[in-house]
């Protein structure tokens, strides 16, 4: 890595850190201690795991649909997660999936994600798509036609205890499922680590799909495999905080512009970085200096949808 | 006739017409010829109050353009801009209709439907009436626009680039219906031509501008000379004559040696208007 | 030919007849009763016609929109009006709670026409070639201002009274004196198909408009008053409907095409009834309990509407 590739990871660590003190020992008490340590500690691996999965996850899936205004989300893979879950109740019966420990449960959940994610996704923006404004438009309405579907077969299991598929249909920062934090974070660990054995290929992809064809790369493979771990991580986040629609493209926008080189061994770290201080930061900021909980999700909706009709008329959408 | 006086107009700080005077007659096809951004289009959609006007006047037939309602001019002058294609599913004969509205705003009658009737024939769309625009190919929806154009019924019809997308038999066949809508019906025709040879072929009357001022005007036979087309349009042509009318040519043996005219003097293009 | 419309009205008289006759309550339609007369005059009767309201209002504004923007592919509920209805609902509600309720539905429907200028402005300075660009514009604004009153009512501990309107849509709380607001949305598509001709000619073009002496403006205005009025009513009455307006207009217009005078009022009745369609299907696939009938339209006009996305083009 080069100097200024450095620099920039030592700096966004820093910050990271900063902000990870200034959460775990803000305004700190003296009875209690240790419970709120705790407290602390776990939701701020809940944010670090999320931010830091959304944000390679989308530097992934950009890369690889060759498009700076896709990310993950507005694809509707979240929504497709929700889905998912939503589904397995429904075949295994709100009784059986209960039964299932949290962890197999999640582990099935993000398995057949990495596979219809690949699949569906693949058929969709694996060439890079030329109609890219069109792909946009069929993701967004999927998602629709995913949430939809959802909620009916919530509905019809069970009309009066539909609040499980509810819950994960919202996000929210403030409340981090930390029963499936360790597996969560050991698969967005080593979903980091594939993408990261992977960079030097997605520099060749990212040329696209001729230039990376007569290099003699696998070029659909490849993709496939991607899109695989794109829907691993959005699995990890959704099930941790819920859907996030435009936090990833904030990220990589920040990632893309703030990188000093377009190399995915510096970006997807550097991505994966900026997405956790956001995060923290931002909770930080949120939750103890305003008394806010909540709205951190909102914001950030709110800033990520501005940038996202700001690219729009700059045109960059295309 | 129309009337146009100290004509300036400017898109943001770029002057694209610089104090322009015009008389157009009626009962004439004229052509307005030139380069790209000579200001052909932005003249012709300032008469046609697509754009509004920043400085100067424009008469069209004692009809001040500034003070006159829209819906008095639209019965005064027609117009089709360069945008043929649209969006909404329409048949053939339904779009013509569209051109009666400024007469009956939504109670067509027996006279209206006559007119329809007319423009359908006269632009030999009568088998296509009930087809959908999106159904027909874009040399016979750029007929049914022109169609809708004539239906209006105006004295003036105003035409940005007509023949844009059409091939040769297909802009052939349209000028020379403008040709006809002229000579025997005795409207008056303004339009955009792009391509120099129709003019030649077609008008009565050309206007020719470049960087936004008018070089000459007049009858074809003055107008399209060799001195006055190889400075308006900075390349060396040659002027042969067909048919008894100017035929265009380029003179590309001369390319490499550079013009070999001399660019006329202010004087020349002087006389020449 | 002449069978089509007949037929259709005879489908639409049954969907009318089976929404009299379903739900929760159990009466029975031949004996009458005093019974039977309450739940028909105070449930099932308000229930159908609002349902027929709101589906031949939103269609029609669906209609109105794509012609304001000259793009096949927005709805009412694709322009961010809802959710600006939702907005100018929340303000007045927190501003001056005590407030008659002609005075909310204005604000809301000011609020409304606000927000369908601010997409009708980003529309036009988006590069015009771009037509999928339209519609996404209006998603992402609808999810920026939606994100708005999110927040608001969070703040204020609204959330769950903003809920109904951001929510999916649902008939079952109508009852009489719940829902009559939504007959001036019918009135306002009344409105709209009156002025059909003008927004026909509009969909031409500027340049057509005005050759032909059209105050373009005016008609802007015209069909902004038609959205937002439509789209402030029915979500502040029922909730969100999406699709009807977006998929109804496509599907009537690849049959019979734009001239509007005439196909408007197939619009409206094939508005009314996909809705009821979907609000019977909602009411009966898990009866007695109830599926909203913005659930079966995101799962029906979803799929609808891909494959108007993706279905071949037909050029001569």
């Amino acid at each position: 890595m080069d100097r200024p590739a450095a620099t920039l990871i030592a700096a966004l660590l820093a910050l990271l850190a900063a902000s990870s003190l200034v959460w775990m020992f803000q305004g700190i008490g003296g009875g209690n201690r240790a419970f709120i340590l705790q407290l602390r500690g776990t939701k701020l691996a809940g944010l670090v795991v999320v931010g830091a999965a959304v944000g390679i996850a989308t530097v992934l899936f950009q890369t690889v649909a060759a498009n700076r205004v896709l990310t993950p989300s507005i694809m509707g893979f979240d929504a497709l997660y929700v889905l998912l879950q939503t589904g397995l109740v429904a075949s295994l019966g709100v009784a059986g999936f209960a039964a299932l420990p949290n962890a197999a449960r999640f582990l099935a959940s993000v398995a057949a994600m990495s596979l219809l994610a690949a699949m569906l996704f693949g058929t969709l923006v694996g060439r890079g798509a030329k109609d890219i404004p069109r792909t946009i438009l069929t993701g967004v309405i999927l998602g629709v036609l995913f949430r939809s579907l959802s909620t009916f077969l919530a509905r019809i299991m069970d009309p009066n205890a539909f609040a499980v598929v509810q819950s994960v249909s919202f996000a929210s920062f403030g409340s981090i499922d930390a029963a499936l934090l360790p597996v969560a974070g050991g698969i967005a660990a080593l979903c980091m680590a594939g993408a990261m054995w992977l960079a030097p290929r997605l520099d060749v992809v990212a040329l696209g799909r001729e230039a990376a064809v007569s290099l003699g790369l696998r070029f659909d493979r490849l993709v496939l495999v991607t899109l695989g771990l794109v829907g691993m991580l959005v699995s990890v986040s959704t099930a941790l905080v819920g859907p996030v629609a435009f936090f990833g493209l904030l990220v990589a926008g920040l990632a893309h512009g703030l990188a000093p080189s377009a190399r995915h061994a510096v970006l997807l770290p550097a991505a994966g970085l900026i997405g956790a201080v956001v995060l923290v930061a931002g909770q930080t900021l949120f939750e103890r200096l305003m008394g806010q909980a909540a709205t951190l999700s909102v914001v950030v909706e709110f800033a990520g949808g501005l940038f996202f009709l700001f690219l729009l008329l700059k045109g960059r959408v295309r | 006739m129309i009337r146009i006086n100290g004509l300036t107009h400017r898109i943001g700080a770029t002057p694209i017409l610089h104090d322009i005077d015009l008389t157009l007659p009626r009962g004439k096809l004229i052509a307005l010829i030139g380069p790209n951004g000579a200001g052909k289009s932005t003249l012709l959609r300032l008469v046609a109050r697509l754009e509004p006007l920043q400085a100067g006047r424009i008469e069209i037939d004692g009809l001040d353009l500034a003070t006159t309602g829209t819906e008095r001019l639209a019965l005064a002058m027609a117009v089709m801009g360069q945008q043929t294609h649209v969006a909404s599913r329409l048949r053939v004969a339904e779009l013509v209709g569209f051109g009666r509205w400024p007469h009956h705003h939504g109670r067509p009658r027996a006279a209206d439907r006559e007119a329809v009737e007319q423009a359908l024939d006269a632009f030999g769309l009568t088998p296509l009436r009930h087809r959908f625009l999106d159904e027909i190919s874009g040399g016979q929806a750029q007929r049914a626009h022109l169609a809708m154009t004539f239906a209006q019924g105006t004295d003036w019809l105003l035409l940005d680039e007509p023949l844009n997308n059409l091939d040769m038999a297909h802009s052939r066949t349209l000028m020379a219906r403008l040709a006809d809508l002229v000579g025997a019906r005795g409207r008056s025709v303004l339009t955009v031509v792009h391509e120099v040879n129709y003019a030649a072929a077609w008008a009565d009357h050309i206007i020719a501008m470049k960087d936004g001022r008018i070089v000459a005007e007049g009858a074809p036979e003055t107008v399209l000379t060799e001195p006055v087309l190889s400075a308006l349009y900075d390349t060396p042509i040659e002027v042969s004559r067909h048919d008894d009318r100017p035929l265009v040519l380029h003179h590309h043996w001369h390319d490499q040696l550079g013009s070999p005219f001399p660019k006329p003097s202010d004087d020349t293009l002087r006389v020449l208007h | 030919m002449n069978a089509r419309p007949l037929a259709a009205g005879l489908a639409l008289a049954l969907l009318v007849l089976a929404s009299l006759g379903t739900g929760a309550a159990r009466i029975d339609l031949a004996a009458g009763g005093g019974w039977t007369t309450l739940v028909l005059m105070e449930s099932r009767l308000p229930r159908t016609l609002a349902v027929l309201l709101t589906g031949a209002a939103l269609a029609v504004a669906g209609t109105v929109i794509q012609s304001l923007v000259r793009n096949r592919f927005v709805g009412p509920d694709t322009a961010g009006t809802g959710e600006s209805a939702a907005l100018g609902l929340l303000g007045i509600t927190l501003l001056a709670p005590a407030a008659p309720i002609w005075i909310k539905m204005v604000a809301a429907s000011l609020a409304a026409m606000a927000g369908t200028a601010l997409f009708l402005a980003i529309v036009r300075r988006l590069p015009v070639r771009e037509v999928m660009l339209v519609p996404i514009a209006g998603l992402v604004l609808s999810g920026i201002i939606g994100s708005v009153v999110t927040w608001i009512a969070w703040e204020a501990d609204l959330l769950q009274f903003v809920g109904t309107w951001l929510g999916s849509g649902e008939f079952s709380g109508v009852i009489a004196g719940r829902y009559e607001l939504l007959w001036i949305a019918g009135a306002a598509a009344g409105l709209a198909w009156f002025a059909a001709d003008r927004f026909a000619i509009l969909s031409l073009g500027d340049g057509v408009a005005i050759g032909l002496g059209l105050s373009t403006r005016g008609v802007m205005r015209l069909g902004m008053v038609v959205v937002s009025v439509v789209s402030a009513l029915v979500v502040t009455t029922v909730g969100m409907i999406p699709f009807v307006g977006l998929v109804v207009p496509n599907i009537v217009a690849r049959i019979m095409g734009d001239n509007l005078r005439a196909s408007i009022p197939v619009v409206a009745a094939g508005g009314a009834g996909l809705l009821l369609a979907c609000d019977l299907l909602g009411r009966i696939v898990r009866h007695p309990y109830e599926i909203p009938v913005g659930t079966i339209l995101g799962i029906a006009g979803s799929v609808i509407f891909l494959w108007l996305l993706y279905r071949p083009v037909s050029h001569g």
